[in-house]
């Protein structure tokens, strides 16, 4: 757990700090210095690209833009999940009962096929994405919460607040959302990858973040087209974006086994 | 029995419509009409071209059209593919894509099941850790990480098995393309299959077949495989879903033209019909399928019906 958590840390600091590092600029483009191999000498760190733009300053963006996708549309799902969750436990009775049907009629749908139809149907930009990705990823959320609300909602607190009349509301937002702190954590730990996954699938099909932006789902898409001659162009970032994933996975599993013991496998 | 069955198919109605609705107000609600080209049209040729495809009648109407279009089988004509209707391109790809997809499955069922029951054996053991930790890895590693690294390595570097789609002979082009989309299903079916063998082993009716002296095959192969394969038929709903998704690269990857391939385009082209037609159809698939699983559950745990 120690070491994905410091692996992961290490790539963050690397993508914020390493454009610093290089001479080069992401979008800038040399056409006398296409197909670079990974050299020191040209201060390609990672090679360059059919445009001759350096692959290195151009993965560190990938990975900020990535963990950026991921990070808020966990956020979005966040709100999402947790407001619905803790609503429908908080209330209970037919509206949980229909809630949370309306849930499990979410499950069975394919909602990556949604995401792609968003993503055709409307004009490709950031927030779109952001929202799109977060609203896949709540349902697990709002389950978890729920059940946590039902038993806090008995808790002799809940009772006195009422009792002081504090709306329903404010208990919701006030009084109950602060103890789903740990647990939810947890799962946002585990949405992010979800998520990175969902943003990197999109790009490498064409219809996530749009060029001169990447992402590290773009970048292996570009490397696919390039691999015979140019092998670096997709493994390094191929290499970066499982070795992401795995750490959010173990850290992820580690977290919940540490908060939430019945979990645990 | 019956009565479990019916329940689960009347659970499935309501999910598909809502697909119809969600699918089909998506693509109504998108800024800009499917024939907005770089060249403006004269405004009475747009008139007719929306008059011809009913994009001018009210929205409620236009869905009411879908529906019993869908009804017979019907998903109207491609925007982009000129004389072709979505149904017919669907038939040209779908085919292939079941293919790979069913081969993908089988192959996942029988590694991931029978590493799983080996691990869960030898708990603790270096077998168990070096193929719980190859689990790990596949279900980090997305698919379209995988498909092209496979490519680099065995097709382009070592030249041992065909790259490409076209051109190739026989069935050595299925190799690459089905183990890419088995392998993440592979990882997961062995960890499910793993902790749920662990669990079944430790019960009492195992230890009383011990007892009673049969061998270690008999006792898995009579008494623990049942219970223990589950938690894997529930989780046949997800893995069919992943599969679906996943071919979607499989075949951009390895230029297989199948089904996926048409929604990449059809998506990349802003074919709406085509990539509607095409997502009602998957959820379709996927939600059929959940049914399947759910009902095939009740035969097996006879405690799920009573529910």
């Amino acid at each position: 757990m120690k070491k994905s958590g410091g692996i992961l840390l290490f790539i963050l600091v690397l993508a914020i700090v390493g454009p610093w590092l290089s001479p080069h600029e992401y979008q800038d483009t040399n056409f006398g210095e296409i197909f670079n191999a990974p050299s020191f000498a040209g201060m390609h760190f990672f090679g360059t690209d059919d445009l001759g733009r350096d692959l290195f300053v151009r993965t560190m963006l990938g990975i900020r833009i990535t963990l950026l996708v991921a990070v808020v549309a966990s956020v979005v799902s966040l709100l999402i999940g947790v407001t619905y969750g803790a609503v429908a436990g908080y209330v209970g009775g037919r509206v949980d009962a229909v809630m949370m049907r309306f849930v499990d009629t979410l499950y069975a749908l394919p909602f990556i096929f949604f995401v792609i139809l968003l993503m055709v149907a409307f004009e490709r930009n950031f927030l779109l994405i952001f929202i799109a990705i977060g609203a896949i990823n709540w349902l697990d959320m709002a389950r978890i919460v729920r059940g946590q609300t039902l038993s806090l909602r008995e808790r002799e607190f809940v009772d006195a607040a009422r009792l002081t009349g504090v709306s329903t509301a404010r208990i919701i937002f006030r009084h109950i959302a602060p103890n789903l702190l740990g647990i939810v954590v947890v799962y946002v730990t585990l949405t992010i990858p979800q998520a990175i996954l969902v943003e990197s699938f999109l790009s490498f099909l064409g219809l996530g973040i749009q060029e001169p932006q990447t992402s590290l789902g773009s970048l292996v898409d570009g490397g696919v087209n390039q691999m015979e001659g140019a092998a670096w162009m997709l493994l390094i970032p191929a290499a970066l974006l499982a070795l992401i994933l795995m750490c959010c996975n173990f850290l992820g599993d580690a977290l919940r086994d540490f908060f939430d013991a019945r979990k645990a496998p | 029995m019956l009565r479990y069955t019916l329940h689960r198919l009347l659970g499935a109605i309501p999910t598909l419509l809502l697909v119809i609705v969600l699918a089909f107000l998506m693509v109504h609600a998108a800024p800009g009409g499917p024939f907005d080209a770089e060249r403006a049209l004269p405004p009475e040729v747009a008139a007719n071209i929306e008059a011809a495809y009913h994009l001018d009648e009210p929205l409620a109407k236009q869905l009411g059209r879908y529906v019993s279009g869908l009804l017979r089988g019907d998903l109207g004509p491609s925007f982009r593919y000129r004389d072709y209707t979505v149904a017919e391109l669907i038939g040209t790809g779908f085919p292939l894509s079941l293919k790979i997809g069913l081969l993908a499955i089988l192959l996942a069922l029988m590694v991931g099941i029978s590493s799983g029951t080996v691990a869960a054996l030898r708990q603790g053991s270096m077998l168990d850790r070096i193929v719980m930790s190859f689990a790990m890895t596949g279900i980090s590693i997305p698919v379209f990480v995988v498909a092209p690294v496979l490519v680099l390595l065995l097709a382009v570097k070592l030249q041992w098995l065909p790259a490409g789609w076209s051109g190739a002979p026989g069935a050595a082009k299925y190799i690459l393309p089905v183990i890419t989309l088995a392998l993440p299903q592979i990882a997961y079916i062995a960890r499910l299959t793993r902790a749920s063998m662990i669990d079944v082993l430790g019960r009492d009716f195992i230890r009383t077949a011990r007892a009673q002296g049969l061998g270690t095959k008999t006792i898995i192969r009579v008494h623990a495989l049942k219970p223990a394969m589950l938690p894997v038929l529930s989780y046949m709903g997800p893995a069919i879903a992943a599969i679906l998704t996943g071919s979607v690269v499989v075949e951009e990857v390895f230029g297989i033209p199948g089904l996926g391939q048409f929604f990449v385009r059809g998506a990349l082209n802003r074919d709406y019909t085509l990539v509607l037609g095409i997502v009602i159809f998957y959820a379709t698939l996927i939600i059929a399928l959940n049914l399947i699983v759910d009902i095939l559950y009740g035969v097996i745990d006879p405690r799920v019906r009573n529910e």
